[in-house]
């Protein structure tokens, strides 16, 4: 039984992430359609709603994440440097800033659910349609997207114990970069809500 | 080491013992048997289901059940059969079983991942059908959870539309896996071009797996949000769209029937050129076709909705789009018959199959054709010929390719023979019952009879009774196939490595495989039908 496994890919599993970063753009792409159709339907509702978000909390939110890219991007180097500690240091700060995303991320809905804005509430009914829309997409999407911020913190928590008890080396490095590749996309699905959102008013 | 390769994956000793010897099992060859029992398990349930409506429809007006109940039935009936039983069918089991081996590969590239698909697709199964024991009864809107009344209704829809979205997953961890296992793993010299036409559809079909799952699953998660949040993007009420969901769902569920239909034709493409003794007429033209298939077949959602109100343009061109895709399906019906041409055919139970696949396709093909011109369409739109089209394409071609398959690689898995004649005269009463049943639906169709309904008026009677009867014969056939499979699983004669003369990889590893299936990787230096010299084995 144990001979079967032996058998060690690197090339085949970059390929298995990659097609699955294929399914994770294309589950937010069936929200991006759905948000297409209804600010082509609502384009006066969406514009005066967008002006509701702070723009400096997304941005602020932007550059974290984009940081956040670049110091696992950095781990993934420093760990074929054989560099442990610093590919630790860039693990832990990737981790910080994922939390710093979360945390500004609950303020921020916070601050909504205390003006009453929130799915199936009856403030947003009251504002009518496109805003009730605008609000369910910026619910839906963010918070499905903060579940990849999720996901994405257990895996990078994941990797960082292994370094640290040395059963993930330059010899094996992959699971960091498929890590590496994963966070990528969350960042990348993020620049695309960012502007939807936060900037076309 | 020569010694452990000699004893058979089903003697192999792992870790575990009993059971867990083949639950917690990453060889590919004891995952593709599990889907195969959880799988039959579940066909089995769905057709007592599918029979239940059929004697419901005996006569008209209350027969055996409410309209409530029939409601319920005919929604799980569709749920077990896509997303539990078709859907996973022919790649999960013997893509599993039989995609390594005929690319001359030990396993998959990710056994593991492999295992959890296994485990995701039971945990999935779990959720949906716990729906029908909770309070609030069983979902009742059809597999299609159409919006605004998948959202509206007081039924169990919450863990349908949460199992549903959890096969999504494992389907697509299963497409993953194979399109990697066949990048990769490959037996050196086995170019694209020599790769067997099976692990060809599974290559295509893992592409739509991967492509056209995701859409689905964001849409379900959509209708979850709108019972729990009353998100409303589908809610007219709150500013949305019902159509909106209907273009969503039918992005993936198209592609879905070619995700059901390319393995099956792969299987199909097996068979033939093995019981002709003949090389396959034009293999180029089957791969070409199998992708162009999975291309266009992406293309064509919109011919579920000619009757839901869209624009004149999009109507012609998803019109003609139906029209394309029809073009390699038929240039592989023809290729299969061009294999056929002046071939030596041995007749047994696996050809029989093939051929009655060819039958029952071209007819379910062509009355494609019908429902995807605008003006017929609008005719039979939600009557029983749209029931009687997709059954002899679903259950006609994938059921009968399904049941080929089982016939075909049956001593390969087990390394037993069965009963050659009663699995044909099974075969005969499973073919004369299925046409009963459900070539009188065409006619019912035509002349008006809606679909899901549990009522008709008396005009309806005549076809429907003889419907009702091909409903038993089938079933009759069904046991008689299953007892005598299960009964040689135990019983059979011993079979040896090629009982067929088949020229793919798989027919020169022993039957049943050993656990890594070859003792040393082949090199092939010869194409996937090569009949003409004789094989070193």
């Amino acid at each position: 039984m144990s001979t079967i496994h032996l058998h060690r890919d690197d090339e085949a599993s970059k390929l298995g992430m990659w097609l699955f970063i294929f399914t994770e753009l294309l589950l937010f792409a069936g929200l991006f359609i759905v948000y297409g159709v209804y600010r082509y339907l609502n384009p006066v509702a969406f514009h005066l709603a967008a002006e509701e978000l702070s723009v400096t909390v997304g941005t602020v939110n932007t550059i974290i994440l984009l940081v956040s890219s670049a110091t696992i991007a950095m781990a993934t180097t420093a760990i074929r440097l054989k560099n442990k500690q610093l590919t630790i240091l860039l693990l832990l700060a990737t981790l910080f800033l994922a939390f710093m995303f979360m945390t500004n991320k609950y303020f921020e809905w916070k601050g909504k659910f205390e003006h009453g804005i929130f799915p199936g509430s009856e403030d947003l009914l009251r504002l009518g349609h496109g805003d009730t829309l605008f609000f369910s997409l910026y619910f839906f999407m963010t918070g499905l997207h903060a579940l990849h911020i999720i996901v994405g913190f257990v895996l990078i928590s994941i990797v960082c114990y292994r370094v640290n008890n040395n059963s993930l080396t330059a010899n094996n490095p992959v699971l960091l970069d498929n890590s590496g590749l994963y966070w990528h996309l969350v960042d990348l699905i993020w620049i695309f809500l960012f502007p939807l959102f936060y900037l076309i008013t | 080491m020569s010694n452990l390769n000699a004893v058979s994956f089903r003697e192999e000793q792992g870790r575990y013992k009993g059971i867990f010897a083949w639950i917690f099992s990453t060889d590919h060859k004891r995952i593709g048997l599990l889907y195969l029992y959880s799988i039959v398990s579940f066909f089995l349930i769905g057709v007592l289901l599918g029979a239940a409506m059929k004697l419901e429809l005996l006569a008209p007006g209350k027969t055996v059940m409410d309209p409530a109940t029939y409601n319920a039935i005919f929604t799980l009936h569709g749920v077990i059969m896509i997303f539990l039983v078709v859907v996973p069918g022919l790649p999960a089991v013997f893509g599993n079983f039989m995609l390594p081996i005929m690319i001359g590969a030990k396993d998959v590239a990710f056994p593991k991942l492999n295992l959890l698909s296994w485990w995701i697709y039971v945990f999935g199964a779990i959720i949906a059908l716990s729906s029908l024991f909770m309070g609030g009864g069983p979902p009742d809107t059809g597999w299609t959870f159409y919006a605004p009344y998948a959202f509206k209704t007081n039924t169990n829809m919450l863990p349908a539309v949460l199992g549903a979205f959890i096969l999504g997953f494992s389907s697509i961890l299963t497409g993953i896996n194979f399109i990697v296992t066949i990048h990769r793993l490959r037996a050196p010299g086995m170019t694209w071009f020599k790769m067997p036409l099976f692990p060809w559809t599974l290559y295509g079909t893992g592409w739509i797996q991967i492509l056209a799952t995701p859409i689905v699953g964001i849409t379900l998660l959509m209708i979850v949000g709108e019972r729990v949040l009353n998100i409303g993007f589908f809610d007219p009420a709150l500013g949305g769209d019902p159509i909106l969901y209907q273009h969503l769902f039918w992005i993936y569920s198209h592609p879905a029937v070619y995700i059901m239909i390319l393995p099956a034709m792969g299987a199909i493409s097996e068979i033939i050129p093995t019981f002709a003794n003949k090389s396959i007429f034009g293999y180029k033209a089957i791969v070409i076709s199998t992708l162009a298939i999975a291309f266009v077949g992406y293309f064509v959602w919109g011919h579920h909705m000619f009757t839901s109100g869209m624009s004149g343009t999009a109507l012609y061109t998803f019109s003609l789009l139906t029209f394309i895709v029809a073009i390699p399906s038929a240039i592989k019906v023809f290729n299969w018959v061009g294999t056929l041409h002046k071939a030596s055919i041995q007749l047994e139970t696996p050809f029989f199959w093939a051929a009655s696949f060819l039958f029952v396709f071209m007819i379910g093909g062509l009355s494609g054709l019908a429902l995807g011109a605008l003006a017929t369409n609008v005719h039979l739109h939600d009557t029983a010929f749209v029931v009687a089209h997709f059954h002899f394409i679903v259950f006609g071609g994938v059921g009968f390719a399904f049941m080929g398959a089982i016939h075909y690689w049956f001593p390969k898995i087990w390394g037993r023979m069965y009963n050659t004649r009663i699995a044909t005269s099974g075969w005969i009463i499973f073919f004369i019952g299925f046409c009963t049943l459900y070539l009188p639906m065409f006619f019912l169709g035509v002349t008006g009879m809606p679909r899901r309904y549990y009522d008709y008026v008396e005009n309806f009677h005549g076809p429907n009774i003889v419907s009702t009867i091909g409903s038993w014969v089938l079933i009759l056939g069904l046991v008689i196939i299953l007892t005598n499979l299960i009964r040689s699983a135990y019983k059979g004669e011993k079979a040896g490595k090629n009982p067929w003369g088949g020229r793919t990889l798989e027919w020169t590893v022993d039957s049943p495989p050993t656990l890594e299936n070859f003792e040393e990787i082949p090199v092939i230096d010869r194409g996937p039908y090569d009949y003409r010299k004789n094989p070193e084995s």
